[in-house]
Parts: C-alpha cells; sequence; structure tokens
C-alpha cells in the first residue's frame, strides 16, 4: 500500500492538499514546479521513450469523434504513440467492469493500478479523460504505483500528475510531436 | 415569448445579449434600485440564462422560488417546475444538472435537511448548480425564524459555500458564482446563503446592471464527467453508483473519489478571490488588538458594534468571511496579524463558525477565540450584545 498522504488516513497523497495547484495559462506543471510549456514537454518526452512500457490512455473524448477537433487530436495521438514507440490502452469507458476488469484491453478509473501493475507500466500519457476520472485515476495510480504519469488535458490540467500540460489542442500536439522527435533523435532511439 | 431554441452566438433564447461574468460583474453600468433579497434574486437569476429551476415553497425562501417562476412565464428561464417535496426537488435538480442544465434552487431550514441526502449526492457527481439557502431555523420546537444553525449540516457535504451579507451581495455572489461553480476543474455544487428574513425580506439599496445582457450559456461538454446525453458520444454514461457494487471496487477507489471532490472545491479559491474581491473582507481599524470574525448579517452588527467601540476609543476590526467552503486560512490568519482577541458573533446556538475558525487557527495563532455573541431561534443581534462580550472579556468584572 502507499504512502499514507497528508490528506488526514487517507492513503492518497492529494496534491492540492501539498499545495501544488495546477500551471497557470501558458505553462505547464513539472511535479511541484511550474515551467515553459516546451520544457515540460521535453522532460515528457524524455521520459515516455526511457520509460519501461510507455503507455498512452486516450480517453473518450479523442476515442469519439463528436466533432473536427477530436478527430484531428485522435490522428495526432496515433502520430504520437509512434514517435514515443508506447502502447495505447483506452480509457472508453467509465464503469465499474464485471466480472472483472480486463487489463490488456482498457484501463478503467475506478482500478487503474491493475492495468498499470499488470503492464508493468513506468510511464503514462491521459489525454482526452474526462477530468473527474482522470483525477481520480491520477490519484490511485501516484499512489499505488511507481509510474509516471502525465496528462495531456485540453482544460486547466491535473496537480495529480507527475506532468501536466494545460489548453493542449491539435496545434500544441503538433508542437509536442515535433519536440518527442527531436528528443528521439538527441536519446538515439 | 421567446423560445429556447432561440439562442444564438451572441444572444439567449429571450434576447438578452450575452455577455461574460467579468463585464456583467465589473465593468456594465448600474443603476440603483430599491428591492428586498427575494426580489434581487429574480433580477440576478434573469440575467444568468438558467436553463432549470425547480422550486418547493418554504419559509422565508417560498417568494424567491415564486419570482424564478415569474421569469420562466417571462420566458427567461428554459425549465421551471415544483417538485413533490424539499427531497424530490435536490434529485430532480440533480437530474436537470446531469443532463447538462444550468440549474438553480431555492430553500431554507427543514427543507434543507429534508433534502440532505442529494447534497452530498450534487458534489460527488460533481454537478455545477446552485442552491440559494435562505437560513432558517430548524425545527424543534416548529420555528421559522432566522438562524443560520442548518449551515453546519452543509459543512461536510463537498458543496463550496459562500456567504452573503446583503441584499447587494446576494445579487453579485449569485451570478458568480454559476461561473466558478462551472470551471471544469472545480465543477461542483455551490450554496449560496443569505441570512433569512434580514436578506431575504429586507428591502435596500441595490446597484443592478440592465436587464438586457445575461451570461453566456453553460457549456456541458467541458464537464469533468460526461452530461447524461444518450444521443450524442462521448456521453453514453450514466454517473453509475460505483459505491453500490462494493464487491468489484476498492473502498480505496471511493476515497480517492471523495478527496477529488473536495479538492475541486480548493481549486475554487482562485476564481472565487477574483469574483468576490478576495475571500474575506476586513473593515475597521488596521492595528487593531480586537476583531469580529463574522459572516452573513453578523458582520452587519458586528460592524455597529465597530462603530460604538470607536467612540470608547478601543479599536476593533471586522473580518468578513464571504466563503466558507473553501474555508480562507489564510486570509484569515493574514488578517488576524497583531490581533490578540477574537469574537465570533453568530446567528445559531452551536456557534459552527467558532468551531471553524478555532480549527482555522489552532497553532498558527495566538490570538484568544471567544465564540460569541450567539444567538438563535430568531433573536436579533442588537450591537450593545457584542459590545458587552467585548467589554467582559477585556474589562473583566466590570461589565460594558
Amino acid at each position: 500500500m502507499a504512502n499514507q498522504g497528508p490528506a488526514y488516513y487517507s492513503p492518497y497523497p492529494t496534491a492540492v492538499y501539498e499545495g501544488v495547484i495546477t500551471p497557470p495559462e501558458g505553462k505547464a506543471l513539472l511535479l511541484t514546479e511550474v515551467v515553459d510549456e516546451e520544457i515540460a514537454m521535453r522532460e515528457i518526452a524524455k521520459v515516455m521513450l526511457t520509460s519501461e512500457n510507455a503507455t498512452i490512455f486516450p480517453g473518450p473524448q479523442v476515442l469519439y469523434g463528436f466533432n473536427e477537433e477530436a478527430k484531428k487530436k485522435a490522428k495526432l495521438i496515433k502520430e504520437m504513440a509512434e514517435v514515443l514507440n508506447s502502447k495505447m490502452i483506452p480509457m472508453y469507458d467509465y464503469r465499474p467492469k464485471y466480472p472483472k476488469i480486463d487489463a490488456e484491453v482498457e484501463i478503467n478509473p475506478n482500478h487503474p493500478n491493475l492495468t498499470i501493475w499488470h503492464n508493468n507500466i513506468k510511464a503514462a500519457i491521459f489525454i482526452g479523460v474526462h477530468c473527474h476520472y482522470a483525477n481520480v485515476a491520477l490519484k490511485i495510480v501516484r499512489a499505488e504505483t511507481d509510474c509516471y504519469t502525465i496528462a495531456i488535458c485540453g482544460l486547466s490540467g491535473h496537480e495529480d500528475a507527475m506532468a501536466t500540460l494545460r489548453d493542449q489542442h491539435s496545434s500544441e500536439l503538433e508542437k509536442f510531436i515535433k519536440i518527442a522527435r527531436e528528443v528521439k533523435a538527441e536519446l538515439g532511439k | 415569448m421567446s423560445k429556447i431554441t432561440d439562442m444564438t452566438k451572441t444572444h439567449n433564447w429571450s434576447g438578452q445579449k450575452l455577455v461574460t461574468a467579468d463585464h456583467l460583474l465589473f465593468d456594465a453600468p448600474r443603476e440603483k434600485h430599491f428591492m428586498t433579497g427575494s426580489e434581487v434574486l429574480k433580477e440576478a437569476v434573469k440575467r444568468c440564462t438558467v436553463d432549470a429551476s425547480v422550486s418547493y415553497p418554504i419559509t422565508p425562501q417560498s417568494e424567491a422560488a415564486h419570482l424564478i417562476g415569474e421569469l420562466w412565464a417571462e420566458g427567461y428561464v428554459g425549465v421551471y417546475f415544483r417538485g413533490e417535496n424539499e427531497f424530490g426537488v435536490m434529485s430532480e435538480v440533480a437530474g436537470c444538472a446531469m443532463a447538462g442544465a444550468r440549474t438553480i434552487t431555492t430553500t431554507s431550514g427543514p427543507g434543507t435537511l429534508r433534502a440532505m441526502e442529494n447534497f452530498a449526492q450534487w458534489s460527488g457527481t460533481r454537478i455545477p448548480c446552485q442552491l440559494i439557502l435562505m437560513a432558517r431555523g430548524i425545527n424543534s420546537p416548529l420555528t421559522i425564524q432566522p438562524d443560520n444553525l442548518e449551515v453546519s449540516y452543509m459543512l461536510e457535504t463537498g458543496c463550496q459555500i459562500w456567504y452573503a451579507e446583503n441584499v447587494q451581495e446576494l445579487f453579485d455572489m449569485s451570478i458568480a458564482a454559476f461561473i466558478v461553480a462551472e470551471k471544469p476543474d472545480v465543477h461542483v455544487p455551490i450554496i449560496t446563503v443569505v441570512d433569512g428574513f434580514f436578506v431575504s425580506h429586507t428591502r435596500e439599496a441595490v446597484m443592478l446592471p440592465a436587464d438586457d445582457i445575461a451570461l453566456f450559456p453553460y457549456e456541458p461538454y467541458k464537464s469533468p464527467l460526461p452530461p447524461i446525453d444518450s444521443e450524442t458520444p462521448p456521453g453514453r454514461f450514466l454517473r453509475d453508483p460505483f459505491v453500490m457494487k462494493s464487491n468489484y471496487i476498492s473502498y480505496a477507489t471511493h476515497a480517492s473519489w471523495q478527496w477529488e471532490v473536495r479538492s475541486a472545491v480548493e481549486r475554487s479559491r482562485p476564481y472565487a478571490k477574483h469574483f468576490l474581491n478576495g475571500l474575506v473582507h476586513v473593515t475597521g481599524e488596521e492595528d487593531a488588538e480586537i476583531a469580529f470574525v463574522t459572516c452573513g448579517t453578523a458582520s452587519n452588527q458586528a460592524k455597529e458594534a465597530h462603530r460604538e467601540l470607536m467612540k470608547l476609543g478601543i479599536k476593533t476590526k471586522v473580518i468578513k468571511l464571504r466563503t466558507i467552503r473553501p474555508f480562507p486560512t489564510e486570509e484569515l490568519i493574514e488578517a488576524l496579524e497583531g490581533v490578540k482577541n477574537v469574537f465570533v458573533p453568530e446567528f445559531n446556538v452551536v456557534g459552527w463558525l467558532e468551531k471553524e475558525v478555532k480549527t482555522a487557527l489552532y497553532k498558527k495563532s495566538d490570538a484568544d477565540v471567544v465564540g460569541g455573541p450567539r444567538v438563535a431561534g430568531g433573536m436579533s443581534m442588537p450591537a450593545e450584545a457584542i459590545i458587552q462580550e467585548v467589554m467582559e472579556k477585556i474589562n473583566p468584572g466590570k461589565g460594558a
């Protein structure tokens, strides 16, 4: 079980109770530090390219083509996975699963640690997951695994991830892919 | 009458021009009016492009609910209906909000308690609805008198709680409340409290912007949970009551969920600071060693006591808390710098605000906190009662 968090006897460390808040507009968050977006993008690319079983967890907001932006993002995420040499495990349905979650097929926000343990995932990107489910899952992952979590968020970000990029739309994803290619070349991957 | 389908990018269904909250609250020119709290709430709702309102009568909020109903008849509110009782109302509010509607309701006293289970359900499902709580005594013996004991029951529901002192604050707060509650990283319900009768039934001068402007509509697709919509993906999910399925879902998941709801309330701080111009308002003498920590109309009475004590050469200040959840701990500690005696006047018998203040100050302030004066069951709190409390403390045995 995880270390006892600061939030009373909850096993879950809760970032806001440690004074960590989401980054301001135009900035990103690396652990507790607010940094320029590009610095965070480089670090995220590096972590993804150097960690075991790096995985992208796309959520319903990029899995369903409910608007043009979602369709564009979905294609870019596929490209991102190729550049980062990462797997993809979707989070497409937030309901509890019966009789049990199939960790090979999907990640469920109610027990994301099972998927991460089962696949020995050491770095993960959450993208297109509704904020609440992302935050619930990120708290559990943070508490119960040694996986480095990354939130690429279309809104204001997630302080419970180890790295947060906020306001990420297709143009920002294009920028990230470009940076990831550069980092990949630098690492000789 | 215009129709709900008439919404455009620039105007809502009632023909009001859509504007930002900043424009509505800070930039738009205002005119003076003379209104009760209930009437002013109608004016606020009129400018909020509200999709749905559910009502059930209970004194003293009945008039406010009735006036929101008139707004529906006038074409300003999308849907309006009466629930079967307060439990039903709050459940129906949940349904409206989960479906993506900007939703408001009002209640008071025993109505609040009758609906109690729903408030934790509201926050648990992260809906951004607004409850205007016109605080009234809790029954036994039966009462309709003003009293804010019921707020103590609401403190741990996971909802944001703001407290308005007067009619003007009720107007401004209830508009800002929607905007803060609807921020995707907050997105938990908001309870805007006023002291019943003292505010709801008091006619005061109030500055209002024109009524031909209104807030942009709520955008449900920015919700942290998918809105219930069985037709349009990504929304084919009900908000599953997964906690019931404890055989499959770990209790720890429930813990994470609960901390996330409370984290969301904490994330509201910067937005509330902006729209409320700070989480606390301080009036009086900056170098005072005596402070009153208050909310609601107790602030008004404390300000009166401050003026009288000034005549006696005793410096005091009033620290009015505008948010109770999140509790403005940092701002309170800062405002109490140099203060030796803190008094917490409140309109209830249990002293819930005193407990909150003591919890916040524990090991962080050397000030001595006196829980009082307290009045309950509809009694008024004359400034003399506050002055007496102060004099007995600083001048023991000699009284006021």
